[in-house]
């Protein structure tokens, strides 16, 4: 456990070696524009000072409701979006300093696997060409090599070698999200963010999926940025895993630690709200009352503190740091 | 307890290009006053084709209930006229459905929607049927439920949209409410709110309730028993805490074992093996054998009905000890 540093960002857990990803401070403000003039009308601090590490050859649960920033979040990290302030080093360098070849470099090595196989493959390639497609810009492989490739890629996957020659609408969900596994692991990737990977697919093969990442994982030692609403999946998949809400970290550390002892007042209320199955297992039972507020305009002091059951007077106006407490980093007064 | 909805050997068949399928194959269960069942399984496994049977809007022409008894309050409703049928889905049978904007029409608000039931089902019209829709958004805990009523559908988050279904099911008062997946699009605070209040109007009202949900967190929490569907049929049904301590059939087993669990840290679930049966070239025989790993040389034949303890019951050769 590293000890907080002196401007309130932190970090989990480094237990093995160097981060694959350190994101300090990460920033994304969307200037929202209204009317005929378009003029500014407002700032949504989508994510705001936001900093975790993604542990090389192991797995970040992020979790949060819609509108807590976890999907702006990915989308820094996958460049799709330029973050306002912070920085997100990449095995010890600063995207921001990279050059042409060395963003074309950080592309290769940061992937994707969205929620819906039956809208990121396109219906009119085949399976294989889809797998291709990484390879043909960026690696140096003649037509040959590339269909070796694509067989290895699918066998890793758990599909058929002739799955190469068909289409994605002849495949099962299950199996769709496979193909877009082998897409995303075609350039050996270092990290792959994974959003929603098994929330589209059918329970009895949500399993099947799980397992086959997790067996990747373990093969090709590549990291994950897993988003996901089931947090018992979540838990099962993270090494460690961070809270959001409204585009704050609220609590993050090993995952076992926040998902069996939430210590936020608002990760306890996400977690006992995920309903677990076990009877016997006493929870603390958190139920809150109204809605996430909108982000544009965010409450003062903790923004968690109008939904709070726990509120004090002074977290109205004292926006909590995140501070170390019982193995894990939580923003709340009550520590 | 009265019992409210009396389901025996329901029959609906889908007419398809590649043949019938039986999307609903002989299926049986009763519920009381008060009483939840939960319908699990995965998709394409019956639930919301037994819920759309139940209140007779099956996509027509393709699909047609051949068989079978719905009893509501000892009526058959398979033998009620249409114009019957729909009076009885606008006062004793409810539905709230998974997507809130699917009920609600987006270019009218609130309270003309609201209203329109309230006049053709209870008589309330002008300001009395503005009064009783208020009333009823009160009932489902909307703050100044006056003003919402002049809101339109997308000015609602999704969670107030779905209170606002739920206040319309609720106006007759139903004598049954069929929640399919209610709460899956909600945020996870704003289902824990929204369980909590279908909990609270059932003990107001004292509806039977299917809730059909392929969460199992959801089922432990909300029902006091559960049917298991599989390719049409229910394959396992009991009281909750025994179906989910004490499964009997092989796939409700694999499904609780599928699923990660806290504090329960294994390095791989217990996956189900191949994909959900294809209804259109299903054979006679157990829907699950070719996924089963208990499976013998009798599921080659369709198993029956054994009770394996009281009100638990379960179709697998595994039970049937002849």
């Amino acid at each position: 456990m590293s000890t907080p540093e002196a401007n309130g960002a932190t970090r989990v857990a480094r237990s093995n070696g160097t981060p694959v990803l350190e994101v300090t401070e990460l920033t994304k403000h969307f200037v929202v524009r209204r009317g005929a003039l378009g003029w500014s009308t407002g700032v949504v601090r989508a994510v705001d000072a936001v900093s975790f590490d993604i542990p090389a050859g192991a797995t970040l649960g992020l979790v949060g409701e819609s509108g807590c920033g976890k999907t702006t979040t990915s989308k820094l990290i996958l460049g799709l979006e330029i973050p306002t302030a912070g920085s997100i080093r990449f095995q010890g360098r600063d995207l921001s300093t990279l050059d042409h070849d060395g963003r074309r470099a950080y592309r290769r090595a940061v992937q994707a696997v969205f929620q819906d196989p039956y809208a990121s493959l396109d219906p009119r390639m085949r399976v294989g060409a889809i797998v291709a497609e990484p390879l043909v810009i960026n690696a140096d492989l003649d037509g040959a090599g590339r269909r070796r490739r694509v067989a290895d890629l699918l066998d890793l996957v758990g599909l058929p070698a002739r799955a190469a020659s068909l289409y994605p609408h002849e495949f099962s969900g299950g199996q769709r999200q496979r193909i877009a596994i082998a897409r995303a692991l075609a350039l050996s990737p270092k990290l792959v963010v994974l959003d929603e990977p098994v929330s589209a697919l059918d329970v009895s093969i949500r399993a099947q999926i799980l397992n086959l990442l997790v067996e990747l994982q373990q093969r090709l030692g590549v990291s994950y940025l897993f988003i996901a609403h089931d947090l018992a999946a979540v838990a099962h998949m993270s090494r460690a895993i961070a809270v959001m809400y409204l585009g704050k970290i609220v609590e993050i550390g090993d995952a076992d630690a926040v998902a069996l002892e939430p210590k936020h007042p608002y990760t306890k209320a996400l977690f006992a709200a995920a309903l677990p199955i076990d009877f016997d297992r006493p929870r603390e039972d958190v139920t809150l009352s109204g809605e996430v507020p909108s982000p544009l305009a965010p409450p003062s002091g903790c923004r968690f503190h109008p939904r709070c059951p726990f509120a004090m007077p002074h977290c109205a106006t004292d926006e909590p740091a995140l501070r170390s407490e019982s193995g894990r980093l939580v923003a709340c007064h009550l520590y | 307890m009265p019992v409210v909805i009396d389901v025996r050997e329901l029959r609906t068949h889908i007419v398809t290009r590649w043949g019938t399928i039986k999307a609903v194959d002989g299926v049986s269960f009763a519920l009381a006053e008060g009483e939840t069942l939960g319908l699990v399984g995965e998709s394409g496994s019956g639930k919301s084709m037994t819920c759309l049977s139940i209140v007779r809007l099956v996509p027509r022409p393709a699909a047609r209930i051949v068989g079978g008894e719905v009893r509501l309050d000892g009526e058959d409703l398979l033998a009620k006229s249409d114009a019957e049928m729909q009076q009885i889905r606008g006062r004793k049978v409810a539905m709230i459905l998974q997507d809130p904007m699917s009920s609600l029409n987006p270019v009218f608000s609130v309270g003309m929607q609201m209203r329109e039931p309230l006049a053709m089902y209870h008589g309330l019209r002008g300001s009395a049927g503005t009064a009783r829709a208020a009333e009823l958004l009160a009932a489902v805990r909307i703050p100044s439920p006056a003003a919402r009523l002049r809101a339109f559908p997308h000015q609602l988050s999704g969670g107030m949209r779905q209170r606002v279904v739920g206040a319309m099911a609720i106006a007759g008062p139903p004598r049954l409410l069929i929640a399919d997946e209610p709460t899956t699009s909600l945020d996870l605070t704003i289902q824990a709110q929204y369980l909590g209040l279908l909990k609270e109007l059932q003990e107001r009202h004292r509806f039977a309730m299917i809730f059909v949900t392929h969460n199992l967190g959801i089922v432990a929490r909300m029902c006091d028993r559960v049917a298991v569907m599989y390719a049409g049929r229910i394959v396992e049904m009991g009281p909750v805490r025994r179906i989910f301590t004490a499964p009997a059939h092989p796939y409700t087993r694999a499904l609780l074992d599928s699923i990660p669990r806290f504090g329960a840290r294994r390095e791989r679930l217990t996956a189900i093996a191949g994909q959900p049966p294809d209804l259109a070239t299903l054979g006679p025989g157990c829907a699950f054998a070719p996924r089963c790993p208990a499976a013998i040389e009798r599921c080659a034949q369709a198993p029956g009905e054994t009770e394996i303890a009281s009100g638990h019951t379960t179709r697998c050769w595994l039970h049937v000890h002849a």
